[in-house]
């Protein structure tokens, strides 16, 4: 078991290791675990040694380090770092090198991060399993036959295959949340609008955040603390600074609710044994069960995949073989070079949804569609205000079941789009939500993890990763590892 | 045209007077080199994300307010979504649902009010170039660039009245310091919805008119739109909703669009960008930097100066104009005003749009007046001091000196002139003993081209009066 980022952050920032040593040891295990896994569509080996040379030699000139001073980052491959490749998954990015930085990336290099690959990722976010990716399918490292999740596979992948101690996806209906509880590891993503966007490549805008995987919860906090914050380039941030990390080694008094909706007839029976007895640890640390009704979650999932699609259609627009990416000439004419463009450069899944978003976008079929999912987004949000009058948190599954095999869904859309249905619900209402591990179930003899999914109101991004650290702490399911060749200390 | 009702609505862009772009910090100036004023966000790379320019809101608001629109407290911006090779997001970003004005209008000079349904804030797009070898050709400076649409009720009844709204328009926004309106750099453009019907009928089908580059070309097209639209009537055959591009070369209209061709724009909420918010202290900061309006002007230069109507009106046609008028008028006195609108309108107009600018300052041109009026110089010398003052500057008593324009009182030195005038010309003499004072012209002349004309001419006339009385 390799490191958390606050632990080598703290040997690095002391002088016990150097940054470039990090680095080259960061390098080695890529090198013996990626043929396993292939979470990584680059792997930055020049980059992420000058970065380290920089922090060594600004440690040695007695400037104070960052909070992630000398810690390795993997970032899915729809982040902007200027000058390195971010394809999206997609063919239509092909070779496209961004002209500038994300504010998220830069705060994290502000910070002492150092970018050492880029990971792969469902074509521009959108799918369950990262298979929709035009560069490379990454497999779950608590079995390669399987989907470590999506669309932050590749990110998920890498950190639970111990390369890297911290990465940053993007979740939009649960690319994070659903990888994280595939791979073991705790995935959070933030209240929308906590971390900037700029500068990551939209999928859904309304939905989409950037979103830390770790091994340790504590990491989830220490990433959140340099990347949140009010950002002049993103209108949409909130006014305000990171969150303080809350303390505290119980949950005396805090109210769980548990929504029945939550625990559907699709979730698997051991799964659903994991995340009970997970509530049963809640309560031993002094919480109190809240039985609860979010009559609307079950509209959830249609209603993501109306809104995400919709913003989707319009977001995607702009990859039209102009200014970017591969240009295929169709019959010379401009719209015949866009459609070819197009065409050709987006997968099968992207367009499903470019045509769905348009479709529930036309006039005609806006009211039916469109308007009337944003009315059960509206009102699925009053219904978690109203549960959070009476509790604290939400608690449930991340996902129905552990991590599907690869190929298992990938000819059925909607079964694909079945692994979102737990984590759409705190996507549409924009609340921060967070997976932790909570036990192994056995599938072909391999053991393979579950989440527990925890919801909080808006802004109180600092309460569920409280309560999740104290989970972890207490269960210490995030210990267990997956069986991975080419160990390296 | 006979038993014909012709019914035109307006739809004016106008660019906002910013120094950036809507929603980058791009400059939004005019004729830098292609695709210099460009950036992540305006030239649509993946990941950007658009923050509103406060000051674009600001001047908007205001152009709202000069028209009389009521200013919502938070308007909202929508995607309009459709593909062309200038539009990088492959959308506009634009306020379709929540614009920023509603309401408001414009009085025309025969006393019929145009109504404003709306002003909303939207995003230019860039230009394509066709004309430049096979390939077409995109530039990005103008994509991003902020503009008003400034949208009216079908209320207009002639060319003329379209001619009038706008030019009202154009005036409001310029005097508003909302947009130098230059439809030669396209910082105002046009399009219009026209229509005929019997009058007493409900609204026709309506064609929208575009490639307007001048209010001329606006008159035009809207002449032959209607003569089209009647004859299609007239002779059974029905009018189509389209869209037509005007030929400023034919002075025709052709079908650009059909209905059924147009873009489902598939609108919806921008969710990159929050409301836009405009709280009392805005409205109250926006409402303070209105000027009197032109039509305001013009009303007090008439009523309370003295000018005539028509003066007035080429006052305020151009702001800069007027501004200098009202402070040359506050140095010479409002007794003044009409010498000074005299001045203005025929000597300082046309020489230049701007005074200020020019070199001459309302002190300058003030005390020029006050030497022509005090017969210091004649009139002519006046025009000829104010021409340097154009030119090069300086100071009115000092040119006088220095051309050597001092008017001549001196009665020796003019008696000269009249009596080398007056030989020779028997006849002239004759002519005014018998009464005809007019033939006195006949010498005035040569007295004043031997004066340089310096002499005063109503000293001349009194000696010229005087010699031939006592001859």
């Amino acid at each position: 078991m390799s490191e958390s980022a606050a632990v080598l952050r703290e040997r690095v920032a002391r002088g016990d290791e150097r940054a470039a040593d990090v680095v080259e040891r960061t390098l080695a295990r890529i090198r013996a675990r990626e043929p396993v896994v292939g979470a990584l569509f680059e792997v930055h080996a020049e980059r992420a040694r000058a970065c380290a040379a920089e922090l060594d030699a600004a440690r040695a000139a007695g400037r104070p380090p960052g909070a992630l001073h000398g810690v390795p980052l993997v970032l899915k491959a729809n982040m902007c770092l200027a000058g390195v490749e971010t394809n999206c998954g997609s063919r239509i990015l092909a070779g496209w090198r961004a002209p500038y930085t994300a504010t998220f990336v830069e705060r994290a290099l502000a910070a002492g991060a150092i970018p050492i690959a880029t990971a792969h990722m469902d074509e521009f976010a959108m799918g369950s399993s990262g298979e929709n990716s035009a560069f490379g399918v990454a497999r779950n490292p608590w079995d390669p036959t399987r989907s470590p999740g999506g669309s932050s596979s590749g990110c998920a992948a890498a950190v639970a295959a111990g390369m890297v101690p911290l990465a940053l996806g993007s979740d939009t209906g649960g690319s994070v949340r659903q990888p994280a509880a595939f791979c073991g590891l705790a995935g959070f993503k933030p209240t929308w609008g906590r971390v900037s966007r700029y500068g990551l490549v939209a999928f859904g805008s309304s939905l989409d955040q950037v979103s830390p995987l770790a091994r340790d919860v504590r990491d989830l906090e220490l990433a959140l603390s340099v990347l949140a914050g009010r950002d002049e380039r993103d209108a949409t941030t909130l006014a305000e600074d990171a969150p303080k990390r809350e303390e505290g080694a119980d949950l005396a008094g805090l109210r769980v609710g548990v929504p029945h909706e939550f625990f559907p007839e699709a979730l698997e029976p051991d799964a659903r044994v994991r995340v009970e007895s997970a509530l049963e640890v809640l309560v031993g640390l002094g919480a109190r069960l809240v039985p609860l009704s979010l009559p609307l979650v079950p509209h959830s999932l249609a209603t993501y995949y109306v809104v995400a699609t919709a913003e989707a259609s319009s977001n995607l627009a702009r990859f039209d073989g102009v200014r970017y990416g591969p240009r295929v000439e169709g019959d010379g004419t401009l719209a015949g070079m866009m459609a070819a463009t197009r065409t050709r450069g987006f997968g099968d899944e992207v367009k499903r949804r470019i045509l769905l978003g348009t479709y529930v976008l036309s006039s005609g079929y806006r009211s039916a569609w469109y308007r009337r999912a944003q009315r059960v987004r509206d009102a699925l949000s009053a219904d978690f205000a109203r549960a959070f009058e009476e509790v604290d948190v939400l608690a449930g599954p991340t996902s129905p079941g552990p991590a599907f095999r690869l190929g298992e869904r990938s000819a059925d859309p909607l079964a694909m789009y079945a692994a979102d249905v737990l984590t759409v619900p705190a996507s549409l209402a924009g609340l921060p939500a967070v997976s932790v591990p909570c036990g192994l179930v056995e599938r072909d003899g391999r053991a393979l993890p579950v989440g527990l999914q925890l919801i909080g109101p808006r802004r109180a991004d600092a309460r569920v990763l409280r309560v999740a650290r104290v989970f972890q702490d207490a269960s210490e399911h995030h210990l267990a590892a997956p069986p991975l060749p080419g160990a390296v200390a | 045209m006979k038993g014909w009702e012709v019914v035109i609505g307006l739809e004016t862009h106008c660019q906002l007077g910013t120094r950036t772009k809507l929603f980058c910090p791009c400059p939004s100036s005019f004729g830098s080199p292609p695709n210099e004023n460009a950036c992540p966000v305006c030239s649509g790379q993946p990941g950007v994300l658009p923050v509103l320019n406060a000051e674009a809101l600001a001047l908007g608001v205001r152009a709202g307010l000069a028209l009389g629109c009521s200013i919502a407290a938070e308007s909202r911006f929508d995607r309009k979504n459709y593909f062309y090779c200038d539009l990088p997001k492959g959308f506009q970003t634009t306020q379709y649902a929540q614009p920023f004005a509603l309401g408001g209008g414009i009085e025309l000079t025969n006393g019929r009010r145009v109504r404003l349904a709306r002003i909303h804030l939207e995003e230019d797009a860039g230009k394509a170039i066709h004309d430049r070898g096979e390939r077409t050709l995109v530039d990005l400076n103008r994509a991003g660039v902020p503009l008003i649409e400034i949208v009216t009720e079908p209320d207009l009844r002639s060319s003329a009245e379209a001619h009038e709204c706008l030019t009202l328009l154009r005036e409001v926004l310029v005097y508003a310091g909302v947009s130098d309106c230059d439809m030669e750099k396209g910082s105002l453009r046009c399009d219009v919805n026209v229509s005929v019907r019997r009058p007493g009928e409900d609204l026709r089908v309506r064609v929208e008119l575009k490639n307007l580059n001048s209010f001329r070309h606006v008159v035009l097209a809207i002449e032959h739109e209607v003569a089209r639209q009647i004859r299609a009537y007239e002779g059974g055959e029905p009018v189509v909703q389209e869209t037509r591009l005007f030929d400023a070369a034919s002075g025709a209209t052709r079908t650009m669009r059909r209905k059924e061709d147009e873009d489902d724009y598939r609108y919806f909420p921008e969710p990159d960008l929050p409301p836009a918010r405009v709280d009392a202290a805005f409205l109250a900061r926006e409402r303070a930097r209105i000027p009197e309006l032109p039509a305001a002007r013009r009303a007090r230069y008439v009523s309370e100066l003295g000018l005539s109507a028509y003066d007035a009106g080429v006052l305020t046609g151009q702001r800069a104009l007027s501004d200098f008028f009202e402070a040359t008028v506050a140095l010479s006195g409002t007794d003044a005003a009409k010498r000074v609108a005299n001045w203005v309108t025929n000597d300082l107009r046309a020489a230049t749009d701007d005074p200020a600018l020019a070199g001459t300052s309302p002190a300058a041109l003030a005390r020029l007046i006050e030497l022509v009026e005090g017969g210091r110089i004649s009139t002519g010398a006046g025009r000829q001091v104010l021409k340097e003052l154009l030119r090069a500057g300086g100071d009115p008593d000092e040119l006088v000196a220095s051309l050597g324009l001092a008017q001549v009182s001196d009665e020796a030195d003019i008696e000269a002139w009249c009596r080398a005038a007056l030989a020779g010309r028997d006849s002239v003499v004759a002519a005014v003993r018998a009464g005809d004072l007019k033939a006195l012209g006949a010498v005035i002349g040569p007295v004043m081209k031997a004066s340089g004309g310096r002499a005063n001419p109503a000293v001349v006339r009194e000696t010229l009066l005087r010699l031939i009385g006592s001859a």
